[in-house]
């Protein structure tokens, strides 16, 4: 007999973001997903801002000074921090979501440790590649220029 | 209670604290959304979630509803939300929790039929979407069989570790994709998948491709990797649905193809005995 | 129609062109300073000279388009992806996917005439 008053407990878009204790790999998640909608956002943004260039050096000029505030500065900045970490965490999936740096598989004896946490290095090396990133690209928006 | 000398309390370990038990209740047939309630629950040594549960129902609150059966990890009856993980009552012990106040409510992303009582029927019937068993191009194979399949201890390691699912759910409940989407077939029918297409004996590769490579398959799987943290018996979901990728690409790049199961072995006697291997002892019965 | 998975490894192959090409514009236009602290940049990347200059190059006109319509397709795939995981009516479905689809083509044919008249001017 089917239950009619059922109540549903389906977390929902909260639970793309969080929902409870679970491994890095999971917030990796969330970040990577963030930073791709962030990125084409800005993306669709900037074609339409670059393409003024093709009206004269006037609409190109205007165009820019439009876009010069503080806050789009540091819009920008969190773009190139959104792909930095986009992209390399993306090479990760790449390779991950075929199986590379996974193991293989064998009967699970406790204690053991699961396909998440053989290619946490991994995760770990692109955090770092993409924190350095980061560090570097600061400075070139904020101090260098 | 006292009466039965098995289930005496009164002599049981000394107890080592006291905690708060914070369960969610919710009557379908009187309730419009969820509640929780609190219960103090003493703890001696080695008292596991499920326990606590248990000694709530017979001494402070009878009307407490959940479901376990085997209460040794086995069935995966009791796959609870407890402390912010999903996980099985009856092997999570409440001292490993190092908590004063333990949360329990049901899994999330399933329904909730009462209490701590989720809905599994989605679990269950994607499960069988994927056809749960060996596939062959003839099936009379199947159901008349003659004899075994011929399958080396190696071909079985290959997938072995993913027979061990015992459907308790704990990993749909962690996955992020399906905390929305109702029809994404979710980590343990892909990684059923795998396990029966990786079988050395079955011949549904194409078959269970096809039942899969839609927007609701292996596409909706980003590798968040939760369903194999939260998985008590060492499945690694995420594991078997990144292999089943790939599968799926060397497949379809004719690379690596599966088109034929292995034989059935004939009698017995066939097999070719390696030297110093002694007879079978006479039969008993 | 094409399966599903192809349209993923699609997805998985315009993100790798993307990480090539786009690698190469933020380097040359967000770490210009960079550039100019090893010697090889002018450090006006964003004048309108120099963006006349670059738009003029072949090398850069065939990147911008690559890239232009790698990055829709990759962008609006996995838009796609993320508005199919909130258990849409299938109806809905399509009419997202069409939508993505003429949008797509729309900004792609936009951004690639603007690309060729720059390499015109």
């Amino acid at each position: 007999m089917e239950q009619k008053n059922k109540f549903n407990n389906r977390l929902g878009i909260w639970g793309w973001l969080s929902g409870g204790r679970y491994g890095l790999e999971r917030y990796a998640y969330s970040l990577h997903r963030l930073c791709g909608l962030g990125i084409l956002a800005y993306f669709l943004l900037h074609i339409f801002v670059t393409g003024s260039r093709i009206d004269g050096q006037g609409s190109w000029d205007s165009a820019m000074s439009s876009v010069e505030g503080i806050i789009f500065k540091i819009g920008e900045f969190l773009v190139f921090f959104a792909f930095a970490y986009h992209g390399l965490n993306g090479i990760r999936l790449i390779l991950t979501e075929f199986g590379v740096f996974l193991g293989k598989p064998k009967r699970a004896d406790f204690p053991y440790k699961q396909s998440t946490l053989r290619q946490r290095p991994v995760l770990l090396v692109v955090m770092v590649l993409a924190a350095i990133l980061t560090i570097v690209g600061g400075w070139d928006f904020f101090i260098a220029n | 209670m006292g009466e039965n000398p098995n289930m005496d309390t009164s002599q049981a370990e000394e107890i080592v604290k006291t905690v708060t038990y914070n369960v969610l209740r919710y009557d379908p047939d009187k309730d419009s959304k969820p509640r929780m309630q609190r219960f103090q629950v003493p703890v001696p040594k080695g008292r596991t979630v499920l326990e606590g549960l248990i000694y709530i129902k017979e001494n402070l609150d009878g009307s407490l509803t959940w479901r376990s059966s085997c209460r040794m990890g086995v069935c995966g009856s009791c796959g609870m939300f407890i402390n912010g993980l999903p996980r099985l009552a009856c092997q999570t012990q409440i001292l490993d929790l190092n908590a004063d106040e333990i949360q329990i409510k049901p899994l999330p992303n399933y329904d909730i039929l009462k209490d701590l009582v989720p809905d599994l029927k989605p679990l269950l019937e994607k499960h069988k979407y994927i056809h749960p068993n060996l596939v062959r191009r003839e099936g009379k194979e199947i159901d008349g069989l003659t004899g075994e399949f011929f399958q080396t201890p190696k071909e079985l390691e290959n997938y072995i570790q993913f027979t061990f699912c015992i459907k308790c759910g704990l990993c749909l409940a962690a996955c992020p994709t399906v905390a929305t989407d109702a029809n994404y077939l979710g980590p343990q029918a892909l990684a059923q998948t795998f396990r029966y297409n990786t079988d050395t004996r079955d011949e549904g590769n194409q078959f269970r491709f096809d039942l899969i490579d839609t927007a609701d398959g292996t596409t909706k799987c980003h590798f968040a990797g939760a369903c194999s943290d939260v998985c008590p018996k060492g499945v690694d979901p995420a594991f078997a649905i990144q292999l089943l990728k790939r599968d799926m690409l060397l497949h379809k790049l004719h690379i690596k193809r599966k088109e034929k199961g292995v034989p059935i072995l004939g009698k017995v006697t066939d097999g070719k005995r390696m030297k110093g291997v002694p007879d079978a002892p006479e039969k008993t019965v | 129609m094409l399966k599903e998975s192809t349209y993923w490894y699609l997805f998985l192959l315009a993100g790798l062109f993307i990480l090539v090409l786009l690698s190469i514009h933020m380097t040359i236009m967000h770490l210009d300073q960079l550039l100019v602290a090893i010697g090889i940049g002018s450090g006006d990347v964003l004048k309108f000279q120099s963006v006349l200059a670059r738009g003029r190059q072949s090398f850069f006109m065939v990147s911008y388009i690559i890239l232009l319509g790698a990055a829709l397709y990759h962008g609006l795939y996995g838009l796609r992806t993320i508005l199919f995981e909130l258990n849409l009516k299938k109806g809905l479905q399509t009419a997202i996917t069409a939508v993505l689809l003429i949008g797509g083509l729309g900004i792609f044919v936009y951004g690639t005439y603007v690309a060729i008249a720059a390499k015109m001017m």
